[in-house]
């Protein structure tokens, strides 16, 4: 039977009004869609930004950026962020001298050395491990990697900042390593192989070429898992204690910013106290630290990119 | 792998250059055979290719000429399941051998590929970039290495005086000869060309032809090249591949004037490829 191919294709265009509507309807659903999240955002900033104010009103803003002791609670109540943005820190740190190395040489062993097979097994196990709830993570710290520690170091608190910054660094590597591994697979064969043509070794490749020609993704990488580290919340709460401290001993017992937020939200203040607003300042602080890493990672992105 | 078969080669080309008399041979192949997985890429290769010269091979798309070219210096062995068995020596060692390694055999013969691969580095830092790894670190005798060997690549003159800025910025053409400056700089014996001028523009292929011209005093040459006219033009000896064969390997004159295989007349007068 022979099929007409112009004909059916009229049939459809009978349809045309259908599909004019459709046609203009969409990209507005798609638009409503797309603002949706921005509005959220921006939702979000506001609120932050209100009840920040609110705060400041009864606190001052030097006081809370320049004071060393965070007592939030009672009647000699003292709000120095410097202590949870010390414990932030420390945690990020530790999780950056664990995540940093490991996630990098994944990812070079990967792209650079792992057959198809292995390539093919391994990237979705790690996206895998990426996929772990944190609470999970924060247990394991708490209840196996802490009692590990206190092996090695025996006056180790059962609260402390080494135990739950491993584990981020740990929950960090997958990030890490398939973000640069994506980075080094960009990095054209054609470039690879003049390398292994001048008799360069492929962990010379690896290193001399592949990873400058990566760089920009490879530190866009690690901004991000900074950016998530300082962002990690669950396991800090399980397994850092409660204690604001500003130290750089990571033995110690701390609190971080995202810590103290669950432990006022747990239901410690009552609407409308000054330790109820002191959350949205701790909020907005985290947030400006975040927001800056990735417009840091945006930029290096950028200012860093080799065109190949 | 291929087996050593450790038979000793003294080669004569004397037909259509008597002056020229005996020349050195460089590499010879014996039996080569190359399979991609199950495919069979080359079958029993047999060549000699001599010292300072230019030896070209031609043959239509997919007759194995870039495959074997690769195989040379081993480079082939990047595609995770080849296969190879013959023999083939670079100066009498076999390439195979564990006590031969092929970076060291890669230092000796360079290679210069079909797309201009420069690495997204400054010019000057492609340059040094072998001798670097292979553990030159002084800056006096690094500078002295890429002036000469962008002097030996045609390209010094234009661009002596933006060393530090991105190969990227080059032409297709200059990113070429800046490769071939990358590959002397390392002061190989031997340099394969695998199809270097296909990607650039005629005035750009005609400088990398007079290159080929100078460097042959100082190095021998392979070329792979899709086109005959670039074979008569600029080699001393040129083999014809036909799916995976050499059907006939001669002097370049007598190839293109007076071919032995109906084959090779067929390719030649473009009756097909």
């Amino acid at each position: 039977m022979a099929v007409n191919v112009k004909e059916l294709m009229n049939e459809k265009k009978t349809n045309r009004s259908v599909l004019a509507v459709t046609e203009k309807a969409a990209p507005v659903f798609f638009m409503v869609c797309a603002i949706v999240s921005i509005l959220t955002t921006i939702g979000i900033v506001l609120t932050l930004l209100i009840e920040t104010i609110t705060f400041f009103s009864r606190v001052s803003f030097i006081d809370f950026v320049t004071g060393t002791t965070w007592w939030p609670f009672g009647e000699n109540a003292s709000y120095g962020i410097l202590p949870l943005i010390s414990g932030t820190l420390l945690i990020t740190v530790v999780a950056m001298i664990v995540a940093i190395p490991i996630g990098l040489a994944s990812a070079i062993y990967l792209s650079e050395f792992a057959s198809e097979k292995v390539r093919k097994v391994v990237k979705p196990i790690l996206e895998v491990l990426a996929g772990i709830p944190t609470i999970v993570y924060g247990f394991f710290a708490l209840t196996f990697v802490t009692p590990l520690l206190q092996t090695f170091i025996s006056d180790l608190p059962i609260f402390n900042a080494l135990s739950p910054g491993i584990i981020v660094g740990v929950m960090i590597i997958p990030m890490i390593a398939s973000l640069s591994e994506d980075a080094m697979s960009s990095v054209p064969n054609s470039i690879k192989e003049g390398a292994l043509a001048t008799g360069s070794t492929r962990l010379e490749v690896a290193l001399k070429v592949v990873v400058p020609a990566a760089l920009s993704g490879i530190i866009a990488s690690f901004v991000l898992g900074i950016s998530r580290a300082i962002g990690e919340t669950m396991i800090v709460s399980v397994a850092a204690g409660s204690t604001p401290k500003l130290t750089a001993d990571v033995t110690e017992s701390i609190q971080t910013m995202t810590g103290y937020i669950v432990q006022v939200t747990l239901g410690d203040a009552s609407y409308g106290s000054t330790t109820y607003y002191s959350i949205y300042a701790v909020g907005m602080t985290l947030f400006i630290f975040t927001l800056l890493m990735n417009l840091l990672s945006q930029y290096i992105s950028r200012r860093f990119k080799e065109d190949y | 792998m291929a087996t050593a078969t450790k038979t000793q080669q003294i080669s004569i080309f004397n037909t259509n250059e008597p002056d020229k008399g005996k020349t050195k041979t460089i590499y010879s192949i014996e039996n080569f055979n190359l399979w991609y997985g199950t495919d069979q890429a080359l079958y029993e290769v047999q060549m000699e290719i001599p010292e300072n010269k230019v030896t070209a091979i031609i043959g239509p798309s997919g007759c194995g000429k870039s495959t074997f070219i690769k195989s040379l210096n081993r480079m082939v062995e990047l595609v995770p399941s080849v296969k190879m068995s013959g023999s083939i020596e670079y100066k009498e060692k076999d390439i195979f051998s564990p006590k031969y390694k092929v970076e060291d055999l890669r230092t000796d013969v360079g290679m210069v590929f079909q797309n201009p691969n420069p690495f997204p580095k400054s010019i000057y830092e492609n340059v040094v970039y072998g001798p670097k790894t292979h553990g030159i670190k002084k800056k006096s005798i690094l500078n002295e290495i890429v002036e000469k060997s962008l002097r030996g690549a045609a390209l010094w003159d234009e661009v002596k005086d933006r060393l530090n800025e991105n190969a990227f910025g080059l032409s297709g053409g200059q990113q070429q000869r800046l490769c071939i400056a990358r590959c002397l700089a390392i002061e190989p014996d031997v340099i394969l060309m695998d199809e270097p001028t296909s990607a650039l523009d005629p005035i750009s292929t005609t400088k990398i032809e007079e290159l080929v011209q100078t460097l042959k005093k100082d190095y021998s040459i392979a070329i792979v090249t899709h086109n005959m006219q670039q074979a008569a033009r600029i080699s001393d000896k040129t083999a014809f591949f036909l799916n995976g064969e050499v059907i006939e390997y001669n002097n370049t004159d007598k190839l293109f004037s007076n071919p032995d295989d109906k084959r090779t007349e067929d390719y030649i007068t473009g009756r097909f490829g």
